[in-house]
């Protein structure tokens, strides 16, 4: 059995490594913010108020490419709404905490945190304490988001596009999920899913990023059933 | 006005993350539903990884011939043998930078 504080540091150290993602990505997202002309508090609250990395960048281009605030709005609302699919998944390790408990952890929940506590879960059920590693990974990304996004607007224009820095969003999640190309049924839904997003790209208010999850996931259904 | 969006996009994304985890009691989930969950990363991440490599900054398809096919496909093998996260990573970047700086 691990004590909390251990725990608190398995979660930390598990996404300690997607640093080299997250911060290069919250820079350019502080810096885009400043670009697009909007203010530097204003770009600042959004990483406290919404917290989620490219539906912070989506909103402001939006908003500066002059669409209205209620597409900007629900444009974050679906680009956000896979965090359902992250809480229900997480649920089963949470249910035993208290209501307010729940309503403060939720708040820390992102991907690379989920992807990563989620691994840890899986292979850990019957721990008393496992929200300290959730604790520990998504407090560590908060604290890094909040960082880099500041020190992306403090630098702006500084930083050189033509690094691609976004490149390094990708390859964090390749290397979630690279693991789980041993397994024929993964690799049929991540191919599912993949082609579904290109397929839907287009598709009103970024929604190709919750509509190829659920297309997946059918799949996915469809596979459990033909593996009996 | 702006200010406002912000608000109400933050409360969205708020409800979003803490519905399922704090409202919904996980006994409505049945045995089949929670099996398919089982399913939520291989089934949610590539939606970010394959934009975020076929799709350039203007929405449209990339050429095969693209730095990031490359940076992608070495980040795959790299991670799939290492393990490893950062390497994983930091490979992906530095051969998408080799070729776009170098040749």
């Amino acid at each position: 059995m691990f004590t909390k504080k251990q725990l608190l540091k398995k979660g930390l150290l598990s996404v300690a490594p997607h640093m080299f993602s997250v911060i290069p990505f919250g820079i350019v997202c502080g810096a885009i913010g400043i670009e697009l002309g909007f203010s530097p508090v204003l770009v600042y609250a959004m990483s406290i108020i919404i917290f989620g990395g490219a539906s912070q960048i989506v909103f402001l281009q939006l908003l500066s490419g002059g669409a209205s605030a209620l597409i900007a709005v629900t444009s974050v609302g679906v680009i956000n709404s896979r965090h359902l699919l992250y809480g229900a998944v997480l649920s089963e390790y949470l249910e035993k905490l208290s209501f307010i408990k729940k309503l403060l952890i939720s708040y820390l929940v992102v991907d690379q945190g989920f992807a990563e506590s989620n691994k840890f879960f899986q292979k850990n059920k019957n721990e008393p304490y496992l929200h300290y590693h959730l604790l520990g990974s998504g407090g560590t990304l908060w604290i890094c988001w909040q960082l880099a996004t500041l020190s992306g607007i403090i630098l702006g224009s500084f930083v050189p596009e033509e690094l691609g820095l976004k490149f390094a969003v990708p390859l964090t999640f390749i290397a979630i999920v690279v693991q789980d190309l041993k397994k024929l049924d993964h690799v049929i839904v991540m191919i599912t899913c993949g082609l579904s997003s290109l397929l839907f790209f287009d598709a009103p208010f970024k929604s190709y990023i919750i509509i190829s999850p659920i297309i997946a996931l059918f799949v996915a259904a469809l596979v459990l059933r033909l593996k009996k | 006005m702006t200010w406002l969006s912000i608000i109400i996009a933050g409360i969205i994304t708020y409800f979003m993350r803490m519905t399922m985890v704090a409202l919904v009691d996980r006994d409505l989930l049945g045995e089949k539903v929670k099996a398919v969950l089982a399913y939520v990363p291989s089934a949610v991440f590539p939606a970010i990884i394959f934009p975020g490599i076929f799709i350039n900054d203007y929405g449209t398809f990339i050429e095969m011939n693209d730095p990031k096919i490359f940076g992608a496909i070495v980040a795959i093998v790299v991670g799939y043998f290492t393990r490893n996260v950062i390497a994983t990573i930091i490979s992906g970047l530095f051969s998408y930078w080799i070729i776009i700086f170098l040749l």
